[in-house]
């Protein structure tokens, strides 16, 4: 495998193992902030043990995930240098921000929650453990503000001199973070973070009740976590389809692949499983239109004209396009100190095609095409298992309202089998938001041939395996911590019990 | 002035006590130490060195450049 195989493998590796982490943290900060709301509420000291052991859960979670995303700002200066000086005007305003914020928000209030019991007011330290959870999910907006912009990158222009993507004014940086896809990335994942948060909580309690310990404390906790996770799977499914209309306006291929559609076309059929199809409902889903224009890879190859009736030109024509852009900008840059006229021609001409730029790296037409069966299955893995979670919850929550829950025993292991089905779920989504948007770094501008640093393939190898070990330490190092905990249980009264 | 340096050792105190009293919490914190130690003095000195690390702006304006003006 080349340089930018094993350099991929190892920042797929590392965002993944990072994924574990993040969505726990954002859901398990929401039971918390819940139960110890009601705990204020209500003044029941019952209410403040079982936030206090789900606290419990989030440090050890928290322990664990800290620091991970830095090792991908390590990958990128080492591995993805081209790209990282490419978008460092664009990815230092948020990313700063990011920084900042998770540092002093979820580090002050993170404290105060786990220092502050019987210190600090009951209302303060609510609002502390609240803070912590809105701290980490303004921190995922920032970071899904840099990942939104590389599937869609609005609000910057390339600048010929510095060779990077910028933003020239205020403006700008509003169009950045209010990129629609920023934004539904944003509530799909800190929402399937939530769906996370409440599987794991609903699992953890079924063991409870499967061992006949904590039956008041699992089935409250199920309640809660229950509601958390239902809550996040609507809003799941509702950001799921904007991001399916999305990627058909600025992704078409992603969605092509995800959907293995060679050839499209109005009324597009969607494939459930091979040999099995809902008529239009492709085209519903990525248009809102029964007959709405859905391009697969073919046409995308071939060119086409889109549901707006615009002329989407054939890859061949993009990469020519691309071609005459960069022979502009080199033009450019051997000109610029000393035929200033000659210069500016050049640059004309390399604006004209700027938003093909990145084609013009590309060999061949079907260079554009994403592994097109990985992304097929893992999109159906994601959306089916996102509905069997949807389900586990929406039946846990029944028969523990009905309170018949803890006699159901198949429930309550389906529900501690969805736990790891919840992270397989989650994973998927990304390998079909990243996979599926290959060759590119930043969706039509910078594929990833051109993206990677001059380093050798053994280089990246052996960091690979370092991480391996290191990874697979920290993670045994957790599950054995977590479920150490698990096995003590809460610290409730015994007539809770 | 006097207040702000209750508040300092009150700050202070928060902390320092709520480590001291760490019961389950004290191996977590030991983990993200041992954790910030491999990344920043193992992986990052060793493995992770930036590519361009010790360029001139000018020098990786043009490392960039070339590359982006290079045909497959």
């Amino acid at each position: 495998m080349d340089v930018v195989t094993w350099s991929r493998i190892q920042f797929a590796m590392t965002a993944a193992y990072h994924w574990l982490f993040v969505p726990l943290t954002l859901g398990l900060a929401l039971v918390m902030a819940v139960m110890e709301t009601i705990y204020v509420v209500r003044k029941d000291e019952f209410w403040k043990k079982a936030a206090r052991f789900w606290m419990k859960l989030f440090a050890v979670n928290f322990a664990v995930g800290i620091a991970t995303g830095i090792i991908l700002e390590f990958e990128f200066g080492t591995n993805w240098s081209n790209y990282s000086w490419f978008v460092g005007d664009m990815f230092g305003a948020p990313l700063a921000i990011e920084g900042i914020l998770a540092f002093f928000m979820e580090a002050t209030f993170f404290a105060v929650m786990f220092f502050g019991w019987d210190k600090v007011s009951k209302r303060f330290h609510l609002a502390s453990t609240w803070l912590t959870g809105i701290g980490a999910t303004i921190s995922a907006y920032w970071i899904l503000v840099a990942n939104g912009w590389m599937q869609n990158p609005v609000g910057t222009t390339f600048n010929p001199d510095t060779v990077r993507s910028e933003m020239a004014s205020v403006s700008a940086f509003w169009e950045v973070i209010s990129n629609p896809v920023a934004v539904s990335k944003f509530c799909h994942s800190v929402t399937s973070g939530w769906v996370t948060g409440g599987i794991f909580v609903v699992g953890v309690s079924s063991w409870y009740l499967l061992k006949g310990r904590h039956r008041k404390f699992a089935l409250s906790s199920i309640i809660v976590g229950g509601l958390v996770g239902l809550v996040g799977s609507g809003a799941v499914m509702l950001s799921g389809d904007s991001s399916g209309v999305h990627a058909a306006e600025f992704q078409p291929m992603k969605l092509a692949a995800a959907e293995g559609l060679r050839d499209g076309g109005r009324g597009a059929a969607f494939t459930i499983v091979p040999g099995i199809k809902v008529p239009k409902m492709l085209s519903i889903l990525a248009t809102h239109q029964l007959d709405g224009y859905v391009p697969g890879i073919n046409d995308i190859i071939n060119g086409y004209t889109d549901n707006d009736g615009n002329v989407v030109p054939s890859v061949s024509e993009k990469i020519r396009m691309g071609r005459e852009s960069l022979d502009a900008l080199a033009k450019y840059r051997s000109l610029k100190d000393t035929d200033p006229e000659a210069a500016a021609v050049a640059k004309a001409e390399m604006e004209e095609n700027v938003q093909y730029m990145g084609y013009g790296h590309l060999e061949k037409p079907e260079d554009v095409i994403p592994p097109v069966g990985v992304v097929f299955w893992a999109f159906r893995f994601m959306v089916g298992l996102g509905m069997l979670m949807a389900l586990v919850l929406l039946l846990t929550l029944f028969f523990a309202w009905k309170d018949k829950l803890a006699g159901k025993r198949w429930l309550l292991w389906i529900a501690i089998i969805c736990i790891p089905l919840v992270y397989i779920c989650g994973q998927c989504g990304w390998i079909v938001a990243e996979v599926g948007r290959q060759p590119w770094t930043i969706q039509g501008l910078l594929p990833v041939n051109v993206a990677i640093s001059s380093l050798s393939a053994g280089a990246v190898k052996t960091t690979f395996f370092v991480f391996l070990a290191v990874f697979a330490l920290f993670l045994a190092i957790e599950i054995r911590i977590m479920l150490g905990a698990i096995r003590k249980g809460p610290e409730v009264e015994p007539e809770n019990n | 002035m006097g207040r702000l340096k209750d508040i300092t050792v009150s700050v202070w105190h928060f902390y320092r006590d709520g480590f001291r009293n760490m019961t389950w919490g004290r191996p977590l914190v030991w983990l993200i130490l041992l954790k910030i130690f491999i990344l920043f003095a193992v992986l990052r000195v060793f493995f992770f060195k930036p590519a361009m690390s010790g360029m001139t702006e000018e020098q990786k304006i043009e490392t960039v450049a070339e590359r982006m003006t290079g045909r497959p």
